[in-house]
């Protein structure tokens, strides 16, 4: 079987880097290495990896039949303390892809197998080393991008949600315990709780359930960022915003082109924030049919915007400047809305200070203009007190799939509290409940079937 | 000449056996049946009664796959009652209080006049079975019975339904006697010679409350619990116009007390149970009266129901006392409750050890794993309650009859019967303790009710030859009409001058606009048949043959009632079947899964479960190893 397999995969991004690192799994791990490593520079002296100790490093030299290859570090996880239960090894070496690659190749024709995306880890979880929703925390953490996203995945790899849900189950369950016992001894005259009681008991679940799903917003803003769009018309110099602001920070993803011509997107990261710039084709107020294609588009955008910054040209005269003012407050929404007027070096009237006023040649007005962005998405998003719950522990939703699983159970909870509303006997409500906790254990595996398996894994990359 | 050899051996005459025989020779083998005691037939051991909540959903399935239990249960009732009509459809159980001794007599009369059924009085000690040279499926095949006089019997298949007799062992106080039924014997041999080959036995532990005499008891003293005023019957056999065939007696309810429970507790250091003189478990929902009281601490009270056993005898049998306390103990505390100051005991109560079979050693057929042709059915399968023991007969005769026919066995799913659910339980959860059937057990239930038993199985009994045509044409014929009558009541309005002279004297809200007639179905207390009567609908054809087919109308009103709920029963119901179509190949290396724990590994290879959907319900096997499994087989 597929699993019986020792598996070898390149565990670093491809490109340079200071070290490339290749991980071995599985039984014949040390046997595969042992054929191509030596501790001194002679390929012809071997030597017996598994009498190494576990949790030890060591320098040495990897040869192909003929060549000496690379130098490197080998260290050396015995089952069945390694990351997925099995004897481990991780091989690092100098940065270079193409060597990385040459080793890899060693390896698998020594007698290792490429490894499948998520296919470490899913021998982890085999292996008994960490539960479904450890699992996906995994792909997770590996993606998390900023400071807040890392803690939260590594929070959850620690199990967070896991106590959380393991709690609200264990609640529903005793629940569900004294409805059953209710009916499996009707003829009996013992006490049980009370419907009162029981309705109590499930708003509260319900309520703390919803507060876990309203968290979503921010949880998905920290693990994809928050979505900025610089609008503004035509000239308003929204281009040049957008590069000067990609210029002053580091942007950590590559260059995205729009799936139509009209917008760019590019991320930075402002105080810990993950940013999403989105620099929009200008709104025209044309009546070309073309044009409203880009123009429906762009309303579109602003509306899934987390945040707009609204350019207005500052140097336009005052009767312009008061129509586009007219738009800004007729079209945008204020609440998310930054109004900016820009090209402040070139204004004709004297600068106003109550107004945002920016120009990309003057640091501190763009400063001021950060700030702005910063003190809008932490008003928006709960920021701090989502930062301050995450350090106590508390839950925030960033997985899409724990989303929808919370919103079922508090579909079904409603629709328990509706049968004890309409005054329905004990098994239409035991339905709705069980339903509820099917719901909550597929967050945490307690309920799996393959769709969920193939949703977790899939976002696995190779090597993890 | 003696006739010695037969298609199919049963050994029991219990409530299992004579199901298993009814079922194999209707169809079409030839079944011994043997029984210690031919007047001993479905001898009710232990309440007289037939049916109850769960129990009464068990009664009509097998009613519906063609067995006897429903139609000798309405032969013999003396009172009918449907539970639990204050809840939902769902948890409606019919329960019948039985003339114990008019039911064997009426099994009998059936068994006798049932062709290709040899009744046979004698004591089997042991069963027969051969070595196979090579068969990678079973290790010995089954050959037949060796009698208490040494004669042997043989046949292609044996039905074990031997019940509480296996080394039975009853105890009354510190008095021990040998038996499985006060008055009768222990069967010896048959757990040896099967432990011989390899089976594994347990022991169980049950018991029984005392039998008064009803001319000691002081009714006035007492609440009346009569019966319901025009019952239902629970066979689809048995004619309406005939029912019911015996006068109805009432039962009465009275209480325990603090000075019963003082005067039992005074009894506990010479209680079997207490002292550690009963080895075998006993079942924990159906506690003995000292059970109860050490272990509901706070309550001051328990129920006691006093039944009729029979027409004309006057025993009353003291239901919710059940007790293996000393003699002198059981008639004290007695006489401390009301009603019973003076009362006369003509049987002690008594609690009985016999050996059962742990379940991980069948399969779901109720065939056993080691010897092929063997089956189990009843209370040696760790069951309790003659309704349990009877759903698994059925089973087993059919199974046994399918073996020889040489077809796939019949495995009912837990969507489809309250019985499937029994079954696989047993299996799966290997019960250390009797097993009793409650509906929280049945996950599905809102769709396994007692009212549609007859839609889920007749045509599986029926295409099993156990079932007539004509029940089955009548059944295709309701299923018509409810699909019809579903149909007419989602696309017809009814407008509000009919209706709301209706809804207003059930203090319903009235409509101002015409309303689809299955909206106003789903008000409460609304009554469908009700509808069908008011101006504008009674005269429609549609609405005529509903009114004349209640059973037809109540399907559809219960389908559109509840349709919310049942429409995500059903979901739950997709989702399980996904899992029980993940097949888990027969071979399958359990051992190569580090995560699984200890005792998952030895359950999964113990049980070797057919289907993703059967691991998961192992007793012993958590959430993750389902993970681990599905993911090892997927790659």
């Amino acid at each position: 079987m597929k699993f019986d397999s020792t598996i070898a995969a390149i565990s670093t991004p491809p490109g340079e880097g200071g070290i490339s690192v290749i991980r071995v799994s599985g039984e014949k791990t040390f046997d595969i290495i042992g054929n191509i490593f030596s501790k001194i520079k002679n390929r012809k002296q071997k030597i017996n990896l598994s009498e190494l100790n576990s949790h030890t490093v060591h320098f040495g030299y990897i040869f192909d039949n003929v060549h000496l290859i690379d130098e490197v570090l080998l260290s050396i996880f015995k089952k069945p303390n390694s990351y997925t239960g099995e004897n481990t090894a991780e091989i690092s070496m100098h940065g270079n892809y193409f060597i990385a690659e040459k080793v890899l190749n060693l390896l698998i024709n020594t007698g290792a197998r490429l490894a499948e995306p998520g296919e470490f880890t899913k021998r982890a979880f085999l292996n008994g080393k960490m539960d479904l929703s450890q699992a996906e925390a995994v792909a997770d953490l590996i993606k998390s991008k900023t400071d807040i996203s890392h803690q939260y995945s590594i929070s959850q790899l620690e199990g967070s949600i896991s106590d959380y849900i393991n709690r609200v189950r264990n609640d529903i369950i005793s629940t569900i315990a004294l409805l059953e016992l209710e009916l499996d001894f009707s003829e009996e005259d013992l006490e049980f709780v009370s419907k009162t009681e029981l309705k109590q008991k499930i708003q509260e679940i319900s309520s703390q359930i919803e507060d876990i799903i309203s968290t979503y917003t921010t949880g998905k803003i920290i693990r994809d960022g928050l979505d900025i769009v610089i609008s503004g018309k035509p000239n308003s110099g929204k281009s040049s915003l957008f590069n000067y602001l990609l210029k002053s920070d580091r942007a950590i993803v590559s260059h995205i082109s729009g799936t139509t011509r009209d917008y760019i997107t590019e991320s930075i990261i402002l105080e810990g924030v993950l940013i999403n710039l989105i620099d929009t084709a200008g709104i025209r107020t044309s009546a070309d049919i073309i044009e409203e294609e880009g123009i429906k588009r762009t309303h579109k955008m602003l509306d899934e915007a987390d945040i707009i910054i609204y350019l207005i040209d500052g140097t336009l005269d005052k009767s312009d400047i008061e129509k586009e003012y007219l738009y800004f407050t007729k079209n945008l929404n204020p609440d998310k809305t930054i109004l900016t007027y820009s090209k402040r070096d070139l204004f004709k009237e004297k600068p106003e200070n109550e107004r945002l006023e920016i120009s990309i040649y003057d640091d501190d007005s763009i400063k001021k203009l950060k700030k702005e962005i910063i003190k809008t998405a932490k008003r928006l998003t709960g920021y701090n007190k989502q930062k301050s719950a995450i350090n106590k522990g508390n839950i925030i939703l960033t997985n899409f799939r724990h989303k929808l699983c919370f919103e079922k159970t508090l579909e079904s909870l409603n629709n328990a509290l509706d049968s004890i509303n309409s005054k329905m006997s004990s098994e239409f409500i035991s339905l709705d409940l069980r339903n509820a906790l099917n719901a909550l254990g597929e967050i945490t595996g307690e309920v799996t079937n393959d769709e969920i398996l193939n949703y977790i894994f899939k976002n696995f990359c190779i090597g993890k | 000449m003696k006739k010695i050899k037969f298609d199919i051996i049963i050994v029991g005459g219990g409530h299992a056996g004579v199901e298993a025989a009814f079922a194999s020779s209707k169809m079409g083998f030839d079944v011994a049946l043997f029984t210690m005691d031919i007047n001993a037939l479905c001898r009710m051991s232990c309440n007289p009664a037939i049916g109850g909540t769960a129990k009464g959903h068990i009664v009509k399935e097998i009613d519906a796959l063609g067995g006897s239990m429903g139609f000798l249960a309405d032969k013999t009732g003396i009172q009918f009652k449907m539970l639990n009509i204050s809840k939902g459809p769902a948890v409606w159980s019919p329960r019948c209080q039985s003339d114990k001794v008019k039911h064997s007599e009426e099994t009998l009369n059936l068994i006798e006049n049932t062709t290709d059924i040899k009744l046979i009085q004698n004591l089997i000690v042991e069963i027969l079975v051969e070595e196979y040279n090579n068969n990678n499926k079973y290790k010995y095949f089954v050959k037949g019975v060796r009698t208490e006089n040494n004669e042997i019997y043989y046949s292609k298949c044996v039905i074990l339904t031997a019940g509480t007799f296996l080394n039975a062992i009853m105890h009354t106080g510190k008095t021990v006697t040998e038996g499985g039924r006060i008055g009768e014997r222990a069967a010896k041999g048959i757990t040896e010679s099967l432990e011989k080959i390899g089976f594994e036995s347990g022991r169980l532990k049950t018991g029984t409350p005392p039998r008064l005499d009803i001319n000691t008891i002081d009714f006035s003293k007492v609440e009346v619990h009569p019966g319901d005023k025009n019952p239902d019957p629970f066979s689809l056999k048995t004619p309406k116009s005939d029912f019911p065939y015996l006068p109805q007696v009432d039962c009465y309810l009275t209480h325990t007390n603090e000075n019963t429970h003082k005067v039992l507790r005074s009894g506990f250091d010479d209680s079997p149970l207490f002292t550690g003189r009963i080895k075998g478990v006993g079942p924990r929902y159906c506690p003995s009266i000292e059970d109860k009281i050490s272990r509901f601490k706070d309550k001051s009270r328990h129920q006691i129901f006093l039944e009729p056993e029979t027409l004309n005898r006057n025993t009353i049998y003291m239901n919710g006392f059940s007790t293996s306390l000393p003699a002198e103990i059981q008639e004290k505390a007695a006489r401390t409750v009301p009603g019973l100051e003076r009362v006369k005991f003509l049987k002690y109560g008594y609690a009985v050890e016999y050996d059962f079979f742990p379940t991980y050693q069948i399969f779901l057929s109720l065939e056993t794993k080691l010897v092929s042709g063997l089956f189990f059915a009843g209370q040696i399968n760790g069951t309790s309650g003659y309704e349990e023991a009877a759903g698994q007969g059925i089973i087993a005769g059919i199974n046994a009859a399918l073996k020889l026919k040489n077809k796939p066995p019949l495995i009912l799913k837990r969507n489809e019967a309250y019985i499937g659910v029994l079954i696989d339980d047993l299996i799966n959860k290997c019960p250390v303790e009797p097993y009793r059937m409650f509906t929280s057990s049945a996950e599905y239930r809102l769709v396994l009710r007692q009212d549609n038993a007859d839609m889920r199985l007749i045509e599986i009994g029926y295409s099993l030859g156990l079932v007539e045509k004509k029940y089955y044409d009548n059944l295709i014929e309701k299923k018509n009409l409810i699909s019809e009558g579903l149909k007419f009541i989602r696309s017809n309005t009814i407008n509000p001058g009919v209706i709301n002279d209706y809804l207003i004297k059930l203090s319903s809200s009235p409509i101002t606009q015409n309303e689809f007639i299955s909206n106003i179905v789903k008000r409460n207390n609304v009554k469908l048949k009700d509808l069908l009567r008011l101006n504008g609908l009674a005269d429609n054809l549609l609405t005529k043959k509903l009114l004349d087919f209640p059973e037809a109308m109540n399907q559809i009103e219960i389908e559109t009632k509840y349709e919310g709920y049942i429409i995500r029963q059903n979901e739950q119901i997709d989702a399980f079947s996904k899992n029980e179509n993940i097949i888990i190949p027969d071979n399958f290396k359990y051992e190569k899964i580090k995560s699984l724990s200890t005792e998952a590994l030895d359950k999964l290879i113990k049980i070797k479960p057919k289907s993703i959907g059967q691991a998961s319900r192992i007793a012993g096997v958590n959430p993750s190893d389902i993970t681990a499994i599905l993911i090892y087989m997927r790659g």
